[in-house]
C-alpha cells in the first residue's frame, strides 16, 4: 500500500489542484471487535481508492467481501464500537476520525449516498417530501420552510416523480419500490454533492425498474457532475455505467483498473472465475459455466496468505506464505518501490503469478477446470412427439378483496394469475419469467396444490388434478417436488442433513434399509460428502444448502422438478455451480424442470422454452432461441433490453428501451391489452390502432409459424436488443 | 377516521355498559346489606330492617331483575343511588373520582415518560453501563407487587423522618389535617403529600415501559432509514431523536392501553396505604361494609377510565402513524 501514497501525494504536489481527487480512500481497514470473547471481525483490510470529479468508480465483489463496510465508513455512519484506521480524505481534507457534528456538515453536502433497500430507507411516519425537505434544511438552516418546500418539489419532478407538488404530502408506504428509490436518489442529489456513493442502489428492483434508476442515476451525475461510487455484485451493471473498476475479496482489493481492462484482460484467478461464472443473456451456447470451488473465507479466521488460494485452481505453495500485494502486473513488491513512474491508473493486481496469466492469455476456461456436462440424449426437433408431463390449460387463480369487519363483502378481484396455457414434455425445461407481482409465483402454488383450479385444468402425467381422490393426489405427489428459493428458511434448522433428505421418502413409505441406501446415493449425486449427512443446515453455506434442498426434492425420483428461483439468493460464484448441477442432472435423470426466475440471463442458459407473464397472462412463449434473438411482443423486448450484459463495449452500444412507469395493480388492470399503459410501441400506433389495443384482449397467436407465439395485436419480430 | 373513532365509541360504550352490569349483579348477589342492618345494636327490627334495605333498593327479597332495573333507570340518569348509610353515592363519587385522578394522571404521565426515555437511551447504550442497571432496575421492580412497593417505600420514609428528626417526607393523608393557609400554600402542601404515593404507581409503570421501550428502540436502531436520515446529514443524536425515537414510539402507545388497567388496581392498594381517600379506598371499605352500590359506581368509573385510555391510545396512534390513518 506504500507505493500509491507517495505517488498520490506526488500528484497533488507537483499538479494543479484539479486533479486532486474528489474522494481519496487509503490502507483502510475495518474491524468489529468480538463481544463475549467472540473472535474479531477484519471486515475490510486495507482499501485505496481514489475518485476524480466526473469519474464513476465500481466497486464489485461478493456478499461479505467488505465493499459497503467500506463506503459506510468513508460516510462516518458505522456503529461507534467499529475500528477503523487508515485515511479517507474528502478534497484532500482528512474526514476519518472527525467528531459526528462535523462529519454531519459534510454528509448528504459533500458526499452523499443511496442504498440498496427503498422500501425501508424512507422514516415511514413522515411525508416524503417533508423528508426530502430536510435533506436541504439540515444544510441551508437559514433558508426557510418555503424554500425548502419548493427544492423538494424541484427534486420530485427532476426524478420523474409525476405531479411532484401533490405527491409531496404522500407518505412512504404510498410509493411503490422504484418511486422510493427515486426519492432516495432526490435526497443524495438534494445540495448537489460532490460524490455520490451508490450502494447496491438497483440489487432490490425488477429489471424494467433497474434501467428507468440507472438512467436517473446518470442524469443524476450529468446535473450534479458528481462522482460516483458504484458498490455492486452484478456484473451487468457496472460494465455500462463504470469507468474503472475495482473488485474486493474477503475485505481487500484484489484488482483495479479501466472497465475494459478487468473485463477482457483480468490477471486475477478471481476476478475471471467471477466473470465465467455469470450465465450470459446475449451468448447463444456459453457451454458449462465456470464454477469456484469452495467458500468465500470468514473474516474472522483468514488464512494466513492469499486469501482467495484455498479456492484457486491455479495456488501455488508461496501463494500460502503471504498475502499478495496490489501491483502493476509482473511488478514484484520490492520492485515497486524503486519504480517511480507508476501510473496509478494502470491496472493492478494482487496475484503472485499475474505475469504468468499475462504472458499466456489465459482465460477462466483455461484455468478453471469446467465440468463436462453429458448431452441429453433428446430426439432432436420434434418436441411434439414427446410424452406430456404437465398441461396447464386457462388456468386462473382469482383473490377476492373483501371489505368490513361484521358484514364482509366483495369489492373487487385481485386476479393473480388470469388464463394462462402452457405444456411441458420430458426432459425439457420451461422458464416462467416476469417481474415481481406477475403472478408466476402463484402459478407455481395452484400447480403444486394439485387442488380443482377455479377455472381451467391441470394435468400431471396426463392425470387430470381436479378429479384425482386423497390417495391418488398422495401419490401424484412424487412425481412432482418442489425446490424453494430460499434455502435458509426452507430446511427445517432442527433436523440433520440425512433426516430432511430421508423425510420424503419415509413419507411414502419406503423401507427403512433402502431409504439409507437412497440417502447415501442421493448425496453423492448433489455433490455433497457423506459425512455432511449428520451436520445440520446451519452449518452449510448458501449453496451446499440448495444442494439439500435438490437431494431432497430429487428422493422420490420425480419427472417433473418445480425450481422456484433457486438461485436469486446465491452468490455468482456459488449460483454457477447448482447451474451447473441442475444441467447435469437434468440430463442423467431425464427430469424435467419448471424454472421460475427473474433473471432473464440464468434463464437463457437453463431454459428450453420460454413463457414470458404480465399481470397474471402469459405474453410471448416459445423456444428460447427465438425468444432471445428475436423476441416479438413489446413487454419481451422491452425486459430483454433493460438486462445489462457483463460487457462493456456492447453495452455501450446497445440500444436500451426504458419503459415508463410501475406495473399496474391486478385489481385494477387496464381494459384490452393489459400492457398497453407501459408500452413502447402503443405510442407510436395511429389512432385506430391504438383503439384496439384499448379494447380487444390479445390473444397468444404464432409469431414465426412454429413454437413461437405472443400476445400483442402488432407482434413484430427484433433482433437488434440483445 | 371520524367514523373509525366513532364506531370504537359506541363500542366502548357497550363495553363500559357491560361491565358495571356484571360488577352490579355480582355485587348484588354476593354482598349482604342485610347483615350491615342486622348486625346493629341494638339489634333492629326486621319489619325496621326491611324497611330501609327497601328504601336503598338493596332488599334481597326483592327479585335480582327488579333491583337492577331500578338501578339501572337511576343511572342512566346520572344516579347511582345511596349508599348503605343513606348518602348519594353520585355526589361522593365525584369527589374521590378527582382525588384518583389526580394521582393517576400525574403518576402515569411522570411514569411513562421517565420508561419511555430511559428504555430508549438504554437501548442506545445496549450492552453498556446505564442499559445495565437500567435492565437491573426495572426488572427488581417489576418483580415486586406494588402492595410491596408502597409499604416498603413508607417504611423508608419514616427511616428518613426519623434520622432527620423532622417529618421530611408526608406518608398519611391527602394534606394536613386542619391545615390553613392561601391556595398556595395549600397546593404545596398536597404537592408534599403527594410525593411519595405519585412515586409508588410511577415506579411500577416506569420499570413496565422502559423494558417495553428499550425493546421497541432496538428494533428501530439498525434500520435503514435512520442510517438514510444520518446519510442527509442528520447528526446521530438529531436522526435517533427525529425518526428512530418517533417511530418507536407507535408500538408503546399501543401498550399504554394495557398497563392502565394495572396502575388503576394499583392505585388501590396505594390510596389505602397512604390513608388517600380516593376511589380504590373506597371500594375496599365498601366491600368490608356490604355496600352494593359503591362497588357498582367504583367499578363504572374503573371501566370508564380504562376506556377513556383506550380511546385517547386510539387516537394518538392514529397521529402519530399516518399508514393506519385511512
Amino acid at each position: 500500500m506504500s507505493t500509491e501514497t507517495i505517488v498520490e501525494t506526488e500528484s497533488t504536489n507537483n499538479d494543479d489542484t484539479a486533479r486532486t481527487p474528489v474522494l481519496e480512500v487509503t490502507d483502510l481497514t475495518v474491524t468489529f471487535p468480538g463481544m463475549n470473547n467472540n473472535p474479531d471481525v477484519k471486515a475490510v483490510r486495507g482499501v485505496s481508492y481514489a475518485v476524480h470529479a466526473g469519474e464513476v468508480l465500481g466497486i464489485v465483489g461478493e456478499s461479505g467481501s467488505g465493499k459497503s463496510v467500506s463506503s459506510m465508513a468513508a460516510m462516518g455512519l458505522l456503529p461507534e464500537h467499529a475500528e477503523i484506521t487508515g485515511s479517507v480524505r474528502l478534497h484532500g481534507e482528512e474526514i476519518l476520525g472527525k467528531k459526528d457534528t462535523e462529519m454531519a456538515r459534510k454528509r448528504g453536502k459533500v458526499i452523499s449516498m443511496v442504498f440498496q433497500d427503498p422500501l425501508s430507507g424512507l422514516t415511514p411516519v413522515y411525508t416524503v417530501g417533508d423528508q426530502l425537505a430536510e435533506a436541504f434544511l439540515v444544510h441551508n438552516p437559514k433558508a426557510g420552510k418555503d424554500k425548502a418546500h419548493a427544492r423538494a418539489v424541484e427534486l420530485l419532478s427532476l426524478v420523474g416523480i409525476p405531479n411532484p407538488e401533490a405527491r409531496y404530502r404522500s407518505f412512504p408506504h404510498e410509493f411503490s419500490g422504484g418511486m422510493r428509490q427515486r426519492v432516495m436518489i432526490a435526497m443524495a442529489m438534494a445540495n448537489d454533492p460532490d460524490v455520490i456513493i451508490c450502494d447496491e442502489p438497483t440489487t432490490a428492483l425488477d429489471v424494467t425498474i433497474q434501467a428507468q434508476i440507472l438512467d436517473l442515476l446518470r442524469t443524476a451525475q450529468r446535473e450534479t457532475g458528481a462522482a460516483i461510487v458504484m458498490i455492486t455484485h452484478d456484473l451487468g451493471v457496472v460494465a455500462g455505467f463504470v469507468d474503472r473498476l475495482l473488485v474486493m475479496y474477503a475485505g481487500r482489493p484484489v484488482e483495479i483498473g479501466s472497465v475494459d481492462e478487468i473485463y477482457y484482460g483480468s490477471r486475477m484467478p478471481y476476478t475471471m472465475g467471477l466473470l465465467g461464472a455469470v450465465p450470459r443473456m446475449d451468448l447463444e451456447d456459453q457451454g458449462a459455466l465456470v464454477p469456484i470451488k469452495g467458500n468465500p473465507p470468514s473474516l474472522t479466521d483468514l488464512p494466513p496468505g492469499c486469501p482467495f488460494a484455498p479456492r484457486c485452481p491455479i495456488a501455488r505453495p508461496e501463494c500460502d506464505e503471504a498475502e499478495p500485494e496490489l501491483l502493476t502486473i509482473g511488478s514484484r513488491a520490492s520492485e515497486a518501490d524503486a519504480d517511480q513512474d507508476e501510473n496509478t491508473d494502470a491496472q493492478r493486481v494482487a496475484c503472485v503469478r499475474s505475469a504468468e496469466i499475462e504472458a499466456n492469455g489465459w482465460t477462466a476456461q483455461d484455468i478453471y477446470p469446467v465440468p463436462e456436462i453429458p448431452e441429453p440424449a433428446r430426439a432432436a426437433g420434434d418436441r411434439e412427439s414427446l410424452p406430456e408431463v404437465l398441461r396447464v390449460q386457462d388456468l386462473i387463480k382469482h383473490h377476492p378483496l373483501m371489505k368490513g369487519a361484521v358484514f364482509r363483502r366483495r369489492v373487487g378481484t385481485v386476479s393473480a394469475v388470469d388464463g394462462i396455457d402452457f405444456d411441458i414434455r420430458e426432459g425439457e425445461t420451461l422458464a416462467l419469467v416476469g417481474e415481481s407481482g406477475c403472478g408466476k409465483s402463484s402459478t407455481l402454488m395452484e400447480i403444486m396444490s394439485l387442488e380443482r383450479p377455479q377455472r381451467g385444468s391441470v394435468e400431471v402425467m396426463g392425470r387430470e388434478v381436479g378429479t384425482l381422490s386423497r390417495s391418488e393426489r398422495f401419490g401424484l405427489r412424487r412425481d412432482m417436488q418442489i425446490v424453494f428459493q430460499d434455502p435458509m428458511s426452507s430446511l427445517d434448522p432442527r433436523m440433520p442433513v440425512f433426516d430432511i433428505i430421508a423425510e420424503p421418502l419415509r413419507t411414502h413409505k419406503v423401507p427403512a434399509r433402502e431409504v439409507t441406501e437412497r440417502v447415501y446415493e442421493l448425496i453423492g449425486l448433489v455433490g455433497l460428502n457423506i459425512e455432511h449427512v449428520t451436520r445440520f443446515p446451519a452449518e452449510f453455506s448458501g449453496g451446499q444448502r440448495q444442494r439439500i434442498g435438490i437431494a431432497r426434492a430429487l428422493a422420490l425420483e420425480p419427472k417433473l422438478l418445480v425450481l422456484d428461483e433457486p438461485v436469486s439468493a446465491l452468490d455468482v460464484s456459488i449460483q454457477a455451480g447448482v447451474i451447473n448441477l441442475l444441467e447435469e442432472l437434468q440430463a442423467k435423470l431425464g427430469l424435467a424442470y419448471l424454472f421460475v426466475a427473474h433473471d432473464l440471463s440464468v434463464v437463457r442458459h437453463i431454459a428450453d422454452r420460454v413463457a414470458v407473464m404480465y399481470l397474471g397472462k402469459i405474453v410471448e412463449i416459445g423456444d428460447t432461441k427465438s425468444i432471445y434473438t428475436r423476441p416479438s411482443h413489446p413487454y419481451t423486448q422491452a425486459l430483454l433490453s433493460a438486462i445489462p450484459v457483463p460487457d462493456p463495449e456492447r453495452e455501450r452500444t446497445r440500444t436500451h428501451i426504458v419503459l415508463e412507469g410501475d406495473l399496474p395493480s391486478p385489481a385494477n388492470p387496464p381494459s384490452g391489452c393489459s400492457f398497453r399503459t407501459r408500452c413502447q410501441k402503443f405510442i407510436t400506433l395511429s389512432e385506430s390502432d391504438q383503439e384496439q389495443c384499448m379494447s380487444v384482449e390479445p390473444e397468444i397467436r404464432p409469431t414465426n409459424g412454429g413454437d413461437q407465439g405472443s400476445a400483442c395485436h402488432f407482434a413484430e419480430r427484433r433482433s437488434d436488443l440483445v | 377516521m371520524g367514523k373509525f373513532l366513532a364506531r370504537r365509541l359506541l363500542n366502548y360504550v357497550v363495553l363500559i355498559f357491560l361491565a358495571t352490569s356484571f360488577a352490579y349483579l355480582l355485587a348484588a348477589t354476593n354482598l349482604q346489606p342485610r347483615v350491615y342492618f342486622e348486625q346493629m345494636q341494638p339489634p333492629p327490627a326486621p319489619e325496621v330492617v326491611n324497611a330501609q334495605l327497601d328504601t336503598l333498593n338493596l332488599n334481597d327479597q326483592t327479585p335480582l331483575a327488579e333491583r337492577y332495573l331500578t338501578w339501572l333507570k337511576g343511572v342512566v340518569t346520572g344516579d347511582f343511588g345511596k349508599n348503605i348509610q343513606g348518602g348519594d353515592v353520585s355526589a361522593q363519587m365525584w369527589m374521590k373520582a378527582g382525588v384518583t385522578l389526580r394521582l393517576i394522571t400525574v403518576a402515569t404521565i411522570l411514569g411513562s415518560a421517565l420508561g419511555i426515555a430511559i428504555g430508549a437511551y438504554a437501548a442506545v447504550r445496549q450492552y453498556r453501563a446505564f442499559d445495565k442497571a437500567a435492565t437491573g432496575a426495572s426488572f427488581f421492580v417489576l418483580s415486586i407487587p406494588t402492595v410491596v412497593i408502597a409499604i416498603v417505600i413508607q417504611v423508608i420514609a419514616v427511616a428518613i423522618n426519623d434520622g432527620l428528626g423532622f417529618t421530611f417526607l408526608k406518608y398519611v393523608g391527602e394534606y394536613s389535617a386542619g391545615f390553613q393557609g392561601n391556595a398556595w400554600e395549600l397546593l404545596l402542601n398536597r404537592i408534599h403529600h403527594a410525593i411519595l404515593p405519585t412515586l409508588v404507581l410511577a415506579l411500577a409503570l416506569f420499570a413496565a415501559f422502559a423494558r417495553y421501550q428499550r425493546n421497541m428502540m432496538l428494533d428501530v436502531l439498525g434500520s435503514d432509514f435512520v442510517r438514510t436520515a444520518m446519510a442527509k446529514g442528520l447528526t446521530r443524536r438529531r436522526a435517533l431523536f427525529k425518526h428512530a425515537l418517533r417511530t418507536a414510539l407507535i408500538p408503546t402507545i399501543t401498550y399504554f392501553t394495557f398497563t392502565f388497567g394495572a396502575l388503576v388496581s394499583g392505585s388501590t392498594f396505594t390510596e389505602k396505604i397512604y390513608g388517600w381517600h380516593g376511589m380504590g379506598a373506597w371500594l375496599i371499605d365498601s366491600i368490608s361494609q356490604q355496600d352494593v352500590h359503591v362497588v357498582a359506581a367504583v367499578s363504572w368509573f374503573m371501566a370508564v377510565t380504562i376506556m377513556a385510555a383506550s380511546f385517547l391510545s386510539d387516537i394518538l396512534y392514529a397521529w402519530l402513524d399516518p399508514r393506519v390513518r385511512v
